[in-house]
């Protein structure tokens, strides 16, 4: 089952270049970027992982695209997920947040109700 | 192979369109001196610039590698030149975003076991996409202390010049002798760095040219008398200990600028003009302590 959670999950996976441009978009407005990973993606799991602290004061995507490669080589069966905080009085809350990294076979999850 | 007509290339044009000329003229307006530096910068930016000519026409073009090390007594604008040389690699289209990260030893060595690399590699992703200024770079190793965790951040430093030579460039600074003792204990270092600039000390001339500029910036001029004293001063401290090139001019403006306001305001009660609020008078900058025991110099009040 193909987990569906964030912006463009819809979409086919962001290619590199795709991911370097949103990266480079979020820099531009000032977000700083972290990673996250779970193997649990179930909805009620809100709490994945931080892979390093949040990367603040950063001026170009080649730092995060490094380290976005260095998680999908430390956790490749994995979801990875990348968070972009806003920390504008008013808004301080994430304003973008995607998947750059989903294990080969996805198991999915049950829902009990 | 048949020889295709060559169009004429137009590097004048392209030395327009980039921003490199006004990047060149300002270098050569606002520094003073510096000779070897000016002609390698020149350089620098001729070579990126045949560079971007040769892969417009799919011509084999090796990233070149610009790590340098600048090496230089005190105050002869190593700091100075580190930010020009951003800006400049940023109008070449060399670096993606221009800005200076300058860090030391303190920045990039941490404080036990396993602290040193992320450090590292925080500055470094901060670097990316500009220049990475490493001030005084041979505290980072130190060949004494068997554990120190300088070494680590060398390895990883050296990784990342090697391997992400496109995003980031690395110039290490610091004194001439005290560096070459630091590339002599560290050959993968030296090796990997293609520029060793060496900053000249300044002639007296120079200093003056220096401390001229410096007041123009901050909208003072001396006074015909002053300048004679300034001349003065500039012979006296060269000849004295800690002496550090134009950081030691500034200084000097500095405190005669605090002398200066301190003349004024010892006469509040009289009426000011904008020439005296800009003009600085040779007495304020004959009480500095350089002139003590000197025939031209001023009595030291207490205090002052």
């Amino acid at each position: 089952m193909r987990l569906t959670q964030g912006t463009f999950s819809f979409l086919p996976d962001l290619t590199d270049g795709q991911i370097r441009a949103q990266i480079e978009y979020c820099l531009q407005n000032g977000w700083a970027i972290s990673l996250e990973h779970t193997d649990d993606p179930h909805p009620r799991n809100a709490y994945w992982e931080m892979f390093g602290m949040p990367m603040f004061d950063l001026k170009d995507a080649a730092g995060i695209m490094a380290e976005v490669n260095i998680c999908r080589k430390t956790f490749p069966n994995h979801y990875v997920k990348l968070n972009a905080f806003d920390s504008a009085p008013g808004r301080e809350s994430l304003r973008l947040s995607f998947i750059v990294n989903r294990p080969a076979k996805e198991p999915g999850f049950g829902l009990a109700r | 192979m048949s020889a295709p007509e060559n169009p004429p290339l137009d590097l004048e044009t392209l030395y327009r369109d980039s921003h490199v000329r006004e990047a060149l003229e300002a270098l050569d307006r606002e520094l003073v001196g510096l000779a070897p530096v000016k002609t390698r910068v020149r350089e620098i930016a001729a070579l990126l610039l045949v560079e971007k000519l040769r892969s417009s026409l799919a011509l084999e073009t090796g990233a070149p590698s610009l790590h340098m090390c600048f090496s230089g007594n005190p105050g002869t604008g190593k700091t100075t030149v580190a930010m020009r040389m951003a800006a400049l690699l940023h109008g070449l289209g060399y670096a993606r975003k221009g800005h200076l990260v300058a860090v030391t030893r303190d920045d990039l060595v941490g404080q036990y076991i396993g602290h040193t690399a992320p450090r590292t590699r925080e500055v470094l992703k901060r670097a990316m996409g500009g220049v990475l200024f490493i001030d005084e770079a041979y505290y980072l190793c130190r060949p004494e202390n068997e554990r120190d965790y300088g070494q680590e951040a060398i390895e990883i430093l050296l990784q990342v010049m090697e391997n992400q030579r496109d995003d980031l460039v690395v110039i290490l600074a610091g004194y001439k002798d005290r560096m070459d003792r630091f590339f002599a204990s560290n050959p993968g270092l030296a090796s990997r760095i293609a520029h060793h600039i060496d900053f000249p000390d300044y002639t007296p001339e120079e200093l003056h040219a220096i401390a001229r500029l410096m007041l123009e910036g901050m909208q003072y001029r001396l006074s015909p008398d002053a300048e004679v004293a300034l001349r003065e001063y500039i012979a006296l401290r060269r000849t004295q200990p800690h002496f550090a090139n134009a950081r030691s001019i500034r200084n000097a403006l500095d405190r005669a600028r605090l002398r200066h306001a301190s003349r004024l305001f010892g006469r509040r009660g009289t009426g000011l003009t904008r020439e005296d609020l800009i003009t600085l008078e040779p007495e304020d900058i004959r009480a500095s302590r350089v002139f003590r025991n000197q025939p031209g110099g001023l009595p030291r009040e207490p205090g002052a």
